[in-house]
């Protein structure tokens, strides 16, 4: 039961402040906002047992990905209010589209079984030590592969971010 | 299935759909209704969120922990996703002095 509370109360904050991100005219209140949109998702790994991924998470996006963010925000001067404003026909389009994709997403929830076989509390493939194994024997190759990935990217991201032409 | 949900005692796997359903929308509406291209990353980091949630919370539910380390990968792929699109933006906004997409509409036509 108490899971259940601690669940919905998450879930309130995590989607109050992803309104708050679309809503809030200053870009680095969309950043905060971002972050505890975050920290809250964490609480969900952590709610079900997903320890590893809950560390990551907090590792890489609010540690990482936001402040990434937040630099961006101050290094192109955006900290300043009502520069881009979109009419209010726009929004209402967006909105109008948005709601109905949940609708559907909900909807096709009802023709769906979900079958469930474990207590999410208590099964323990989230810790490290069984998700470390499993990365390690099963997916070796991706894990290797993405280390390229990153390296590409770290080369793109200098290339891109040099001031002179090579 | 009801009977299987009544042992647990614990958060049911609707709730986890609902919830990720209304995080995807929210970045969805992001998407569509923002001109600031830096808001527009973070309503796609918003989307791939909800469906690293969701991920998760099926592979906890289900027992299978390929789940998980497919959250892992989609995690990797989103910082070097978000390390080249703000190389992008702060590019773009070198050369025009902005980053309004209202304004970056030369491949529009």
């Amino acid at each position: 039961m108490f899971s259940t509370y601690l669940f919905i109360f998450l879930s309130a904050v995590a989607i109050f402040s992803a309104i708050n991100v679309l809503l809030s005219k200053n870009p680095i209140h969309s950043v905060l906002y971002m972050t505890l949109t975050f920290f809250t998702l964490a609480g969900h790994y952590i709610l079900l047992n997903a320890q590893f991924l809950a560390v990551v998470h907090v590792i890489v996006y609010a540690g990482a990905i936001m402040v990434l963010f937040l630099f961006t925000v101050m290094l192109l001067n955006l900290n300043k209010e009502g520069q881009f404003s979109k009419t209010n026909l726009m929004k209402f389009i967006a909105g109008i589209a948005g709601g109905l994709l949940f609708l559907l997403l909900i909807g096709s929830l009802k023709s769906f079984d979900v079958a469930v076989v474990s207590n999410p509390e208590l099964t323990q493939i989230g810790l490290v030590k069984n998700l470390g194994t499993i990365l390690y024997r099963d997916y070796l190759l991706p894990f290797e592969l993405s280390s390229i990935l990153f390296l590409s990217a770290m080369v793109g991201a200098v290339m891109l971010g040099k001031k002179d032409k090579i | 299935m009801e009977t299987t949900m009544s042992q647990f005692q614990t958060v049911p796997l609707q709730y986890y759909i609902i919830f990720c359903s209304a995080l995807f929308s929210i970045g969805v509406v992001g998407v569509l209704s923002k001109r600031n291209a830096l808001v527009i990353f973070m309503s796609v980091e918003l989307m791939l969120n909800s469906a690293n949630l969701l991920l998760t919370a099926f592979s906890a539910y289900r027992n299978d922990p390929a789940g998980q380390i497919f959250v892992f990968f989609i995690m990797v792929v989103a910082a070097a996703e978000v390390a080249i699109g703000l190389g992008l933006l702060v590019v773009v906004f070198r050369s025009t002095k902005t980053i309004d997409i209202q304004v970056l509409n030369k491949l529009k036509w």
